[in-house]
């Protein structure tokens, strides 16, 4: 029996967990769900000893512990399974198991190869593996991989006396469907030896495998829900705290593209090992989504038509123009403006300041003769801050200091003002709070009724449904099925993940 | 937050304090130190150690690391001073066509540099090592191991020649930095060099060439490492194979000295010329208050270790907030 109560932890202008209680018992599989920020990595850090509570008591079977270190977690164990795979792909799967346990194989001096395999191979028939322990982890799929550190946790049992008590942290993000399965069975059979905490963004995986589903919701505890009576529609309205209707994607201002102004134009692309055989046509005032499961080839698609990857086959045509040569100049001069997933803070560059920023695609057109004009930057700055309201105390301001959701828009300000109409969003609300989130909603509705296309990885799968025009849904590579949603008649978030997995 | 800025705003002007208070140190501990005669022996010291500094800044701040600056110091030195001589010996002559020379040898050399690093997609600090070995010997092979002597007087005026107190070279090495201070802050190649060292994916995901942006930032460093080598010619009236030594460390350890960040996109040229300063005002201070030279050493790697943690903690504070 592993208890928190009351648990309090503070970081600077974050209160990130509130009084947080949590219990789970012997074999049981609890589930923690809450939207990003909620609360959910912090109270996972607490529970595996990498932070340590401000307040309130944690114990197990009645007695008070106080863990300063994972490994103290661990003594006690507790053992986590991280999202993004800890293993380290150039040892073999033996040496990853009992990484930092290595002693117990020593004499002399020396590693019992032979005794730790066949440790390692008795670690491995507990998740039903069968794979030879001296082999490079680098060579196994990403399944095995979770079933490996499974496996690594496991090793607590012979090491700690009494129960175990494992982290899953979105286990499922990496994995086929019939990979899950397997796991969740895996994990079921697995309830003998250890009790689980699954935390996962897949909300019907979550209710399946779960005897008791924890909601949280602004570093609170707002519901605990039982297996029996949980039904994704309630938790997910108690997730977010209210409905999460038509208001909140700005559906009511979803206005008809224009069918017959092409801006975007995939015929049979297909980009080696990436995607195959994708077409589709983005029109002026349509937000077009791509959906699909990391590695589904939503991210390759975007960079080919900025002009980051050049495709095996197939024509890309931008505004009618076959392109030829791919290249980001390319792209940036028929007018792409891409915002990459992968930004240092949001999209910007920290140490520059505002209008640095926004000139940082179209420094030609400030410029003559390779020297800049700065007062006709700051002046396109000032415009746009007023335009899109930006918070700075003034264009001089490293945009490194600005909130994410002022910097979201400082980029949007970017590609806008070089006149971009083909803008590329890679998960444009990441990490913003909801406030910041709405206002980039907002942008996405203008940006259409200026006459842009938007074409949109979605940080979730409900963003997807009430912002777009068209989806199209893709898996490993290949578009799937394709739905087109006005107001008021959306395909359901079931539709999607039909075909997405 | 406040407690944020001040800390800020310390480090940021940590180097100025630290160029004040070693003068008010030495000049406590020995007078002479202030004197115009003294402090034209820093300027002069300082200048060519200037010029190749604010090249490797650039370098510094796109995120890379250029470590020929020995190399092609010398190549260009030796490739002036034979050019010079053979074009009449004198400036008032067709010889002064060997300056242009220089910078244009500078500029091929790190245009190598540069399409080494990008096309061959080596380490910028590997290619610019391996280069700057090559230009030393390419130096040595020009030279046999001799000297060169330049003898013309309106040359060496960069160094006789002296407006209030401090030689010509000392002025040039001022409108160079000035020079330097334009395009970093009033280009598009300087504000792509920030862009660059600042988030280079981003720079690339707006579009920027980013190969171009290196490769013209290797070939600018490589026209001051050229202006470099004729102050330091000017200096001692010699080019030989060993003009260009230890212009690595002494460059090095000004830009970081000065507070330009290793990892790229933070300082600039006016953090290099306090680097360059209180590097030479260290060197110059511990001679005139009668220090051994060894322990000049000690305390210039000293001072780099602890700047470089100053301006580490300064990154983690700008993540933290």
């Amino acid at each position: 029996m592993y208890q928190l109560n009351k648990v309090d932890k503070k970081f600077p202008g974050v209160h990130a967990l509130k009084a947080v209680d949590f219990t789970i018992g012997r074999g049981e599989i609890v589930g923690l769900v809450g939207e990003n920020g909620a609360g959910k990595s912090t109270l996972m850090k607490v529970i595996y000893g990498a932070y340590q509570a401000d307040g309130g008591t944690v114990t197990i079977d009645g007695t008070t512990v106080r863990f300063q270190s994972p490994r103290q977690a661990m003594e006690h164990g507790i053992g986590m399974v991280f999202q993004e795979q800890s293993l380290i792909t150039n040892l073999t799967v033996m040496e990853n198991i009992f990484l930092g346990f290595e002693s117990q194989f020593v004499k002399f001096g020396i590693i019992d190869w032979k005794a730790m395999a066949a440790a390692a191979r008795h670690q491995l028939s507990k998740v039903k593996l069968d794979i030879d322990p001296a082999m490079t982890t680098a060579n196994l799929s990403f399944a095995q991989r979770q079933l490996v550190e499974l496996a690594k946790v496991l090793t607590l049992e012979e090491r700690v006396d009494g129960d175990l008590v494992i982290l899953l942290d979105e286990p499922t993000s990496v994995l086929a469907r019939e990979e899950v399965e397997l796991l969740f069975k895996l994990v079921r059979e697995l309830r003998t030896r250890a009790s689980f905490i699954f935390v996962s963004h897949r909300m019907d995986e979550v209710l399946e495998l779960s005897d008791r589903i924890y909601v949280m919701k602004d570093g609170e505890v707002v519901d605990v829900v039982d297996h029996d009576e949980a039904d994704i529609d309630t938790i997910q309205h108690k997730m977010v705290g209210r409905d999460i209707d038509k208001e909140y994607y700005r559906e009511q201002k979803q206005g008809p593209y224009d069918t017959n102004n092409v801006l975007v134009s995939f015929d049979k692309v297909s980009l080696a090992g990436r995607y195959s055989d994708i077409s589709f046509d983005l029109h002026a005032g349509e937000v077009l989504c791509l959906v699909g499961t990391e590695g589904s080839g939503r991210e390759p698609i975007l960079r080919t038509i900025f002009g980051l990857e050049t495709p095996t086959s197939g024509t890309v045509s931008l505004k009618g123009q076959q392109i030829r040569s791919f290249n980001a100049q390319t792209g940036v001069s028929m007018g792409v403006g891409y915002i990459p997933r992968e930004r240092k803070v949001e999209g910007i560059v920290g140490g520059m300041n505002v209008y640095e920023n926004m000139t940082l695609s179209q420094m030609q057109n400030y410029a003559s003769g390779g020297v800049l004009n700065i007062s006709r930057e700051r002046e396109l700055a000032r415009q746009w801050i007023d335009r899109l309201s930006i918070k700075t105390p003034s264009v001089f301001k490293d945009c490194g200091g600005l909130s994410g959701g002022n910097q979201q828009k400082v980029v949007l300000a970017k590609w806008r003002s070089a006149g971009s109409d083909i803008i590329l969003l890679d998960h444009p609300t990441r990490g913003l709070d909801i406030g910041a989130k709405e206002d980039v909603y907002d942008m996405v509705r203008e940006m259409c009724d200026d006459g842009a296309g938007i074409i949109l990885v979605a940080d979730t799968l409900e963003e997807a449904i009430g912002l777009s025009h068209t989806i199209l849904v893709l898996k490993d590579g290949e578009a799937q099925q394709v739905f087109h949603g006005q107001p008021g008649d959306k395909p359901s978030l079931y539709d999607l993940v039909h075909h997405m997995t | 937050m406040d407690g944020i800025v001040t800390r800020e705003t310390l480090v940021k002007w940590a180097p100025l304090l630290v160029l004040l208070v070693l003068i008010l140190f030495f000049a406590v501990m020995e007078p002479r130190f202030i004197s115009v005669r003294n402090m034209a022996r820093i300027a002069i010291a300082s200048a060519p150690a200037l010029m190749v500094a604010v090249g490797v800044t650039f370098i510094i701040i796109m995120g890379s690391i250029d470590l020929s600056m020995e190399g092609t110091v010398s190549v260009s030195a030796v490739v002036f001073a034979f050019a010079f001589l053979a074009m009449g010996g004198t400036v008032l002559s067709w010889a002064w066509l060997a300056l242009p020379l220089a910078l244009i040898v500078g500029a091929v050399i790190g245009l190598i540099n540069g399409l080494v690093h990008v096309r061959l997609r080596i380490p910028s600090f590997m290619a610019s090592l391996a280069m700057g070995f090559v230009g030393t010997g390419f130096a040595l092979l020009l030279t046999g191991g001799d000297r060169i002597r330049i003898e013309d007087e309106v040359f060496r005026g960069l160094l006789t020649e002296r407006w209030f107190g401090f030689p010509v070279m000392c002025y040039v090495a001022l409108l160079f930095l000035f020079i330097a201070w334009f395009i970093q802050s009033r280009t598009t190649l300087g504000r792509n060099f920030y862009a660059v060292g600042g988030g280079e994916e981003l720079a690339h995901a707006s579009g920027l060439n980013v190969d171009r942006v290196r490769v013209m930032g290797f070939m600018l460093a490589g026209v001051f490492y050229a202006v470099g080598a004729l102050l330091a010619v000017g200096r001692i009236g010699i080019a030989e194979t060993a003009t260009g030594n230890n212009f690595m460390f002494i460059s090095i350890t000004s830009v970081v000295v000065g507070g330009t960040a290793l990892w790229g996109g933070i300082g600039g040229v006016w953090n290099t010329l306090i680097g360059v300063l209180i590097v030479n005002v260290i060197g110059n201070g511990m001679v005139v208050i009668g220090l051994p030279g060894y322990v000049q050493d000690g305390v210039l790697g000293l001072l780099v270790i602890t700047a470089v943690v100053l301006s580490t903690d300064r990154k983690s504070v700008s993540f933290v907030k």
